[in-house]
C-alpha cells in the first residue's frame, strides 16, 4: 500500500519524541539530517539554509539551521524555546518537541518531555556520560518518558570505535539503574554531521548490530502508554443546544483521560458522588459503541445530575483519589516568586482550578548527580523537587505514574498570572 | 487492549477539539478566524464537531482585505449558514479609508500586512478576549514555536521569548484586563495532514483549490490570474494554464501553481510529490528570511 493511499496514511500512528543535548552535542544536526535523510524537507527550505550557510561562511551546508527557529537563537547559535517539527515515513508520523539541554533551559527540556513517548539523549563519543546525560535522562524518566535512546554521536571523529562505543554503554547502565519509570534504553552509535545509522545502517560500523535510528523511532512499540483500565472522563464543557430539536439535550463534552466508556456503562460522578449509566456517546453528530483515551466526545447520562466544568465521570470499580492534601515533584519556572512555605498559588489540574498552599518542601533534587538536597529552603528557577500542598477544594486525582493526565498539575502565580510550576502526583 | 488505539489522524482531532473547548472554557468571548483558507476550513469544521448538537459558541471573524478572489466571499457565506455559524467581517478597506492605515504601493504591494491592523481592530470593536487561528507550526520556523494558548500583551503583540510553558493538555488561559490570546487547535497538523482530513470528513472546498484552465500572467516567479485586481502590465503576457491554489491570501499576490490535480485525491498525491513548502509562493514571506517572526511579533496571525 502506498504511502499516500488514503487507506495507508489513516494507518499511520503517531510517535511524539523530544530530543535534549546541548549545542555541541550536534542535537540540531541531528534533527536536520533526519529531516534531510527522511525527504521531509523542501527544495525552498534547503536553499534557504544553503544561503544562510554561505552568508555565515560554513563550510558544508549546515543541517543545523533548519530546526534554529528564532533570530535570536540564529545568532547566538542556541536553542531557547522548545520547538515543534514534523515529519512522517510511510509507517509513522513523528512530531519532534526540539528543546535545548542547558541547565538553565531545563523548564524547556521538562515542558518538551510531558508529552513525549521517546526521548533522544544525546552523548558526544569524545566526552561520554557526562553531567548534563544525567540530568537530561532525570528529567525523561521524571516525566515518565518509557522509551530512552542513548545515540552516541561523533562517532566519525572517534574512529568508529567499538570499543569507545562499548565504554559509554557501560558506564550509562550503571548510572541508569536509578532511574524509575523507563521501560526500555537503546543505544546507537551516530554520526549526525556524516549520517551514520541515522536513516540508514552504516558501513563504517560493521560491529554494531542494532537498527538505524529511524528505523527504531518507526518501529518501537508505544501501544502501552494509555491507561485503558481506570476510566477517567473530566468534564470540559456542558453542552446544552437550546434548540427546539435538541431541547432536552444535555451533553458532557471532554477528553477520555483513561480507560473505556461504552453505552449502558455505570458511572459516578464526583465529587457529588451521584451515579447513573451512560446514555449515548458522540462524537461529532455520530454515536460510538465505545469510546478510550484520549478521545474527545460528548456523554449523554440517562439522569439529569448537577454536572459543571471541573468535574470528573468515573467508574467505581476503580476510583481516583479524592483529597486537598497533595505531594508532588515539582519542577519550578519563575525566576521572580519561589514555593516558599505558605505561598498561595492556582492550581490547575485537568479541567479543574482551584487554590493551592504551599505546605512544605521535602527535599530538592540535584538534577545533575540525582541526590536528594534536604534543608535547603530555596527553590528557584529550575529547580525540581517534592512539595506538598494543600488545596483549597479537593482535587480528583490519580498519581502520575498511573494516569499522565489525572496525574499532572501546573502552577500559576495570581499575581502575573505566568505558569510558574508543574507538578506530578506522587501521593 | 491493543485494540484501543487512535491513528495519527485521530488523535490529532482529538487534540483540537479538546483544544477548542478549552478556549470556549477559559475565556469570555473567544471567535474563530475565518479566512476561507482550507486550515480555517478544517478549524470550523472541528469546532462543529466540538460542540454538537449545539451551535459552535463563538462567531467566525473574517478579515477582508478587499482583494479577495470572488469566490472566496460566495463560498464563506454558504459555509457559514450550513455550519449554522455567526459571521463578525472586519473590513481592511474601511481601516484604509478611515487612514488607520496606509496602503502600500509599488509594484509588489499587498495588504496582507495590513489585515494586522484590522483584526486588532476588530477584536477591540467586539471585544473579543481570544482569537482562534488555523495557523499550524509547520508552516513556518516562527510558527514552530507558537503555543497552542498564545499570550498577546496590551498591544496585541506576540513575545517569543517570554511565553508561558505549556505542558501535557493543561492551557493557562489567565489574562489581565486588556489582554488577549490567540489559539491555535491545528498546530500539530502537517499540510497532508490537512488534506487527509479534508478528504476523510469530505469537507467542502472553494474550488480555487482545484486545477483547472485559468487566465494568468507571470509575475516575480509566480503565476498569477488575472482578475479585477490583476491586469496585465506592459510586456505581461496572458496565458491560459491548468492551475490551482495553494493558499487562499491576497488575490494580488498570491499565486497560482502549474498542476493537474482537479480532485482531491489528486492534490494529496501532489501534495506528497511536492517538493516546495506551500508557502514558497507567497511574495510577503520572501521579503526576509524573518518576516514571518517580524509580522507575528507585531500581532499578525
Amino acid at each position: 500500500m502506498s504511502e499516500n493511499s488514503t487507506a495507508g496514511y489513516l494507518d499511520m500512528d503517531l510517535l511524539r519524541f523530544t530530543t535534549a543535548g546541548s549545542v555541541d552535542d550536534g542535537k540540531s544536526t541531528l534533527i536536520g539530517r533526519l529531516l534531510y535523510d527522511s525527504k521531509n524537507t523542501f527544495d525552498d527550505q534547503i536553499e534557504a539554509i544553503e544561503r544562510s550557510s554561505e552568508q555565515r561562511g560554513d563550510e558544508h551546508v549546515n543541517l543545523a539551521l533548519l530546526t534554529d527557529g528564532l533570530k535570536a537563537e540564529r545568532e547566538q547559535g542556541i536553542t531557547i524555546d522548545v520547538a515543534y517539527r514534523y515529519f512522517a515515513t510511510p509507517k509513522r508520523k513523528f512530531i519532534i518537541a526540539d528543546t535545548p539541554g542547558h541547565i538553565q533551559y531545563t523548564r524547556n527540556m521538562v515542558t518538551g518531555a510531558s508529552t513525549a513517548n521517546l526521548a533522544i539523549i544525546l552523548v558526544d563519543a569524545r566526552h561520554g556520560v557526562v553531567e548534563q546525560t544525567m540530568r537530561h535522562s532525570f528529567i525523561a524518566s521524571l516525566l515518565r518518558i518509557q522509551h530512552l535512546v542513548i545515540a552516541v554521536n561523533k562517532m566519525d571523529l572517534v574512529d568508529y570505535s567499538e570499543e569507545a562505543f562499548d565504554k559509554i554503554v557501560e558506564s550509562y547502565k550503571e548510572f541508569a539503574s536509578r532511574l524509575d519509570n523507563v521501560v526500555d534504553i537503546t543505544f546507537i552509535p551516530i554520526s549526525a554531521l556524516k549520517g551514520d545509522n541515522v536513516v540508514d545502517k552504516s558501513d563504517q560500523t560493521p560491529w554494531y548490530q542494532g537498527p538505524s535510528l529511524l528505523y527504531h523511532l518507526e518501529t518501537v512499540y508505544i501501544g502501552n502508554q494509555e491507561n485503558h483500565v481506570e476510566a477517567r472522563f473530566p468534564v470540559q464543557w456542558v453542552t446544552r443546544p437550546q434548540s427546539d430539536e435538541f431541547h432536552d439535550f444535555r451533553g458532557y463534552a471532554g477528553r477520555i483521560a483513561g480507560g473505556v466508556f461504552k453505552p449502558g456503562d455505570e458511572i459516578k460522578v464526583l465529587p457529588s458522588g451521584f451515579t447513573t449509566k451512560v446514555k449515548a456517546i458522540y462524537s461529532g453528530e455520530k454515536e460510538l459503541e465505545e469510546a478510550f483515551s484520549p478521545l474527545s466526545v460528548t456523554l449523554t447520562l440517562e439522569d439529569e445530575i448537577d454536572i459543571s466544568r471541573g468535574n470528573m465521570i468515573v467508574k467505581e470499580n476503580s476510583p481516583p483519589k479524592v483529597g486537598q492534601d497533595i505531594e508532588a515533584m515539582v519542577c519550578w519556572f519563575s525566576e521572580k516568586v519561589s514555593p516558599t512555605p505558605r505561598s498561595k498559588f492556582i492550581v490547575r489540574h485537568t479541567s479543574n482550578e482551584t487554590k493551592a498552599m504551599v505546605q512544605k518542601i521535602n527535599y530538592k533534587v540535584d538534577v545533575n548527580t540525582l541526590h536528594r538536597v534536604e534543608n535547603d529552603s530555596t527553590f528557584n528557577l529550575n529547580d525540581i523537587g517534592r512539595i506538598s500542598l494543600r488545596t483549597s477544594a479537593p482535587l480528583i486525582y490519580d498519581t502520575y505514574k498511573r494516569n499522565r493526565s489525572t496525574g499532572s498539575f501546573i502552577l500559576i502565580d495570581p499575581n502575573t498570572n505566568e505558569t510558574v510550576g508543574a507538578g506530578m502526583i506522587i501521593r | 487492549m491493543s485494540n484501543y488505539s487512535l491513528n495519527h489522524l485521530q488523535q490529532l482531532e482529538s487534540e483540537a477539539i479538546f483544544v477548542l473547548r478549552e478556549a470556549a472554557a477559559q475565556f469570555n468571548n473567544p471567535a474563530l478566524l475565518f479566512s476561507g483558507g482550507k486550515d480555517s476550513i478544517v478549524m470550523a469544521h472541528l469546532a462543529y464537531k466540538a460542540f454538537y448538537p449545539a451551535r459552535i459558541p463563538f462567531p467566525l471573524v473574517h478579515v477582508d482585505t478587499g482583494h479577495n478572489f470572488a469566490e472566496c466571499l460566495t463560498f464563506r457565506d454558504a459555509f457559514v449558514e450550513k455550519y449554522r455559524a455567526r459571521l463578525v467581517v472586519g473590513s481592511v478597506q474601511t481601516s484604509i479609508d478611515e487612514g488607520r492605515v496606509v496602503e502600500e504601493t509599488g509594484l509588489n504591494a499587498s495588504r496582507n500586512a495590513l489585515q494586522t491592523v484590522t483584526l486588532l481592530d476588530t477584536i477591540e470593536e467586539h471585544q473579543f478576549d481570544a482569537a482562534g487561528g488555523g495557523g499550524r507550526r509547520d508552516e513556518e520556523k516562527a510558527r514552530a514555536k507558537e503555543r497552542f494558548f498564545s499570550h498577546r500583551n496590551d498591544f496585541g503583540e506576540w513575545q517569543p521569548q517570554n511565553q508561558r510553558p505549556e505542558l501535557w493538555n493543561i492551557f493557562n488561559g489567565r489574562k489581565n484586563h486588556g489582554e488577549h490570546f490567540r489559539f491555535f487547535p491545528i498546530s500539530n497538523w502537517t499540510e497532508m495532514d490537512v488534506w487527509q482530513y479534508l478528504k476523510a470528513e469530505e469537507i467542502e472546498l472553494p474550488s480555487l483549490y482545484f486545477a483547472r484552465e485559468r487566465e494568468v500572467i507571470q509575475r516575480g516567479g509566480t503565476y498569477l490570474e488575472v482578475n479585477e485586481l490583476v491586469q496585465p502590465r506592459e510586456g505581461e503576457k496572458v496565458e491560459v494554464l491548468k492551475t490551482r491554489f495553494r493558499t487562499m491570501g491576497d488575490a494580488t499576490i498570491t499565486g497560482a501553481v502549474l498542476s493537474d490535480a482537479d480532485d482531491i485525491d489528486k492534490i494529496i498525491e501532489e501534495v506528497a510529490a511536492a517538493r516546495e513548502t506551500e508557502r514558497g509562493n507567497r511574495a510577503d514571506d520572501k521579503r526576509s528570511e524573518t518576516s514571518m517572526e517580524d509580522r507575528k511579533k507585531e500581532g499578525y496571525f
